[in-house]
């Protein structure tokens, strides 16, 4: 019954996406097309793995503040290290993610800091240490390799990003690991209930640890996606997509309050986020009122949702 | 069904309440299917029922914090529908329930404030149940259960209800205190007032109650009068069909056991508890008897790891251990069930992931899960405890037994040797409370040890081999289950010598 209530959610936010697609079609005839379709899940691969890291803190009832700031370091590190060679540059920005998710997983798992207050700060920590590198190395903005743009921006038969190979991979990893793992099985039994864990015998921290290391590193692939999609690495790259990361776990039907949802919804939600900002692109809406707009409809989604649920 | 053995026709004209044919279900759940209910004015009515039967669902649409979706509520004749508790309350009903409600961050003051309840009156209760002069700036938070109990009941009463509502509130209550709220409910009846009062505790819907309405599957299934031996046909309403079943396995005690030891606990020092030396024994239930507080949650804390001692030994399988995390105990094959179901389930997840969660519980079975083999697992489990329900739904969409039957299934499904159990049936009706005692006594026949901790003393002779008793953080008496009545546990529990025991001291002034 419950597993039917979760999957109904998923159609309703499918059907959604549908009509917002729709609504694209009415204001400009013809524009929803292959091309198009090609064009949201570029897009949408970025946020979307951004999004997982985030979606599997969420469970455990943390936050990930830092993901934006990590995919952006992650990128630009990336970028700057990669005329010594592309390999190095990619496993320099996999580290950074590594490194600052080990960080936040010591801060939330061993010291007990709140995790919105523990990945703020270390999110402010990466921005000021990524300024200060760059300021150092006294460079341009770096350019992109080619295999990372051709990574977030090429496509195969025209159509398919090859972004979208890596993001569906990352998702089946997911989707199957979260259901039919032991590790799975204690992030949803962690942030049910920490206690209950606990008492079951389960060593919390060294989930807590594990989890938002991977966090870290699924942020630091998305900023390299990310940077290959815009063909740029500079130092606000990712920021603008803190909030949508969450965003997508919220509509997604994962619980803010953890212990219930599934990566498959923040797929969804991603999808819906980007198509929401193709539309309000075709609308050529100001900047300003785009954002207003964005946050309403963020909103009134998750209200519309915790209704029709009736979530508590 | 059975004819209902009530005097209808006479109840009629003087009901206060009368909810009749009411109709409610969750989805495909079904909580109530066609229950009645008629209280008259003066009375006493007790609501009884196993765990899932409806009652509070009952409680629920009663006060409006539900509405039903078919059957009727009039309330002094007049057909009336709630549709929020504070239209109940204007209408003077009102409802205290087992877990009190106050604010914990709000002074007892700022919390009487929210709910306009005047506050003279409400001063006025509080004396009567025995707490004159108490200080309305504290914080609910520093305030013992028990008395939080009794400042939800003034609250209450406060208002000078028609019908009071008491939902399992003497569950969580000392003897003392339950006799204060006996004579709160009786002085009401006496004005003409009303009170509908659920407990698990026969004993004491025979002392208080005039009248019983039983429920059953959400179906009125009789209204029986408690006071002459009514307790049994109470017993059997309940349960149904399978009543003579299950009575009859309600055994007589067993004898000692003498099987190896399982785990010896050598001058064990922890906050309250104060150097307690025992040994339990494979093959035996080891009960612990205690009035609340004297250091047995201490001792369960300790032994299963969830605290560190002070000082002491725990000797398992003949090593000295020290537990730092319940991981540690048990991995020595000692497991604890909590008296609180909740603080060991986690509510969202279905039952068969909550069954399976100590089987992930370390590092190295991190990794796939072998989906055939947890079934089997689970499933076997289950079929053991006959736990009602698909595996797949929500842990807390079950009934309290239910949810007391899966924290056991999961140690079942895990493997052990020693059980802790902590008070593992407090609130749940009484078939499922022989159920539990049934499999602990064979769980201990196949070669287990069973600590055994119950706030119900009666109850120990239904399980137990041997007892111990603790009283101020020691242990002060020891006897085999066959003298240990819920008269010599008493006087144990409240520090007494024993009856032989008295009578060869010479009467020290007391």
């Amino acid at each position: 019954m419950v597993r039917l209530v979760q999957q109904r959610s998923i159609v309703v936010l499918i059907a959604l996406l549908v009509a917002l697609a729709g609504l694209i079609e009415v204001i400009r005839p013809g524009a929803v097309n292959a091309n198009w379709v090609s064009n949201i899940l570029e897009f949408a691969a970025p946020l979307g793995i951004l999004a997982a890291g985030q979606t599997l803190v969420v469970i455990t009832s943390g936050i990930d503040l830092s993901v934006a700031n990590v995919a952006t370091a992650s990128a630009y590190i990336m970028a700057s290290q990669a005329p010594f060679g592309v390999t190095r540059g990619i496993i320099a920005g996999l580290l950074v993610g590594i490194v600052v998710g080990l960080v936040n997983g010591v801060g939330v798992a061993v010291f007990r800091v709140q995790p919105l207050i523990m990945t703020l700060a270390m999110g402010l920590v990466v921005t000021g240490t990524l300024n200060v590198y760059s300021q150092a190395s006294v460079r341009s903005v770096p350019g992109v390799p080619d295999v990372i743009h051709t990574l977030g921006s090429g496509t195969v038969l025209g159509y398919v990003p090859v972004s979208l190979f890596l993001w569906a991979l990352l998702a089946a990893v997911l989707i199957v690991g979260l259901r039919g793992t032991g590790f799975g099985r204690l992030l949803y039994a962690l942030g049910d209930n920490p206690e209950a864990t606990r008492l079951a015998g389960v060593r919390g921290w060294q989930v807590l640890l594990a989890n938002y290391t991977a966090c870290g590193l699924l942020s630091a692939v998305a900023g390299i996606v990310l940077a290959g999609t815009v063909n740029a690495a500079d130092l606000s790259l990712a920021n603008v997509l803190l909030l949508p990361s969450v965003a997508a776990v919220v509509i997604g039907g994962t619980s803010i309050f953890g212990g219930s949802g599934s990566y498959a919804g923040t797929i969804v939600g991603a999808l819906i986020l980007t198509v929401l900002n193709s539309v309000l692109t075709l609308l050529d809406v100001a900047d300003a009122v785009k954002q207003v707009l964005y946050g309403a409809i963020i909103v009134l989604l998750a209200a519309a949702y915790t209704r029709v649920l009736g979530r508590e | 069904m059975a004819a209902v053995p009530d005097d209808a026709s006479v109840a009629d004209s003087s009901a206060l309440l009368e909810a009749s044919g009411l109709i409610k279900s969750f989805g495909p759940v079904v909580a109530l299917r066609g229950a009645d209910l008629r209280v008259r004015g003066g009375e006493i009515h007790a609501l009884m029922g196993a765990n899932g039967a409806g009652k509070s669902t009952l409680v629920k649409i009663l006060t409006g914090a539900l509405t039903a979706d078919g059957g009727t509520i009039t309330l002094g004749g007049r057909p009336r529908t709630f549709h929020s508790t504070s239209e109940a309350r204007r209408a003077g009903l009102i409802c205290v329930y087992q877990d009190p409600s106050l604010l914990p961050d709000l002074t007892v003051l700022q919390n009487l404030k929210l709910t306009a309840t005047p506050i003279s009156l409400f001063r006025h209760y509080l004396a009567e149940l025995g707490l004159e002069g108490f200080d309305l700036q504290s914080l609910p938070r520093e305030l013992a259960r028990p008395t939080l109990s009794l400042l939800d009941l003034a609250r209450a009463l406060a208002i000078e209800p028609q019908l009071l509502l008491l939902d399992e509130i003497t569950a969580s209550l000392p003897a003392d205190l339950t006799v204060r709220v006996f004579n709160v409910a009786r002085q009401l009846r006496a004005e003409g007032r009303s009170v509908i009062f659920i407990s698990h505790r026969l004993a004491e819907v025979g002392a208080l109650c005039d009248r019983a309405t039983v429920l059953r599957d959400g179906k009125t299934v009789g209204v029986v009068e408690p006071a002459q031996g009514g307790e049994e046909r109470i017993v059997k309403l309940m349960l149904g069909p399978v009543a003579e079943e299950v009575a009859a396995e309600a055994a007589s005690p067993s004898a000692p056991a003498t099987g190896a030891v399982s785990m010896e606990v050598r001058d064990l020092k922890a906050g309250m508890l104060s150097g307690v030396s025992f040994m339990l024994r494979f093959g035996e239930v080891l009960g612990v008897a205690a009035l609340e507080g004297q250091g047995q949650q201490e001792l369960f804390d300790c032994l299963a790891g969830v605290r560190r001692p002070e000082s002491g030994q725990i000797v398992v399988g003949g090593k000295a251990r020290v537990f730092r995390h319940p991981a540690d105990a048990i991995r020595a094959g000692v497991v604890l069930i909590p008296a609180d179901r909740l603080q060991a389930l986690l509510r969202q997840r279905s039952v068969r992931e909550n069954i399976a969660l100590p089987l992930v519980n370390r590092f190295s079975r991190w990794g796939p899960i072998n989906p055939r083999r947890e079934k089997r697992r689970v499933e076997s489990a289950v079929k053991r405890l006959q736990i009602d329900t698909r595996v797949q739904s929500e842990v807390r969409r079950l009934s309290g037994g239910n949810q007391q039957k899966v924290g056991i299934a999961r140690w079942l499904a895990s493997g052990f040797n020693t059980l802790l159990c902590f008070d593992p049936t407090r609130g749940i009706d009484i078939g499922t409370k022989r159920q539990i005692y049934g499999l602990v006594k064979e769980l201990a026949a196949n070669g287990s040890a069973v600590l055994l901790f119950t706030s119900e003393l009666p109850e120990i002779q239904l399980a137990c081999n041997r007892v111990i008793v603790l009283f101020g953080g020691e242990l002060v008496d020891e006897m085999p289950a066959s003298e240990a009545d819920e008269q010599a546990l008493l006087r144990a529990a409240h520090g007494l010598p024993s009856e032989a025991d008295a009578e060869q001291q010479a009467p020290e002034g007391a």
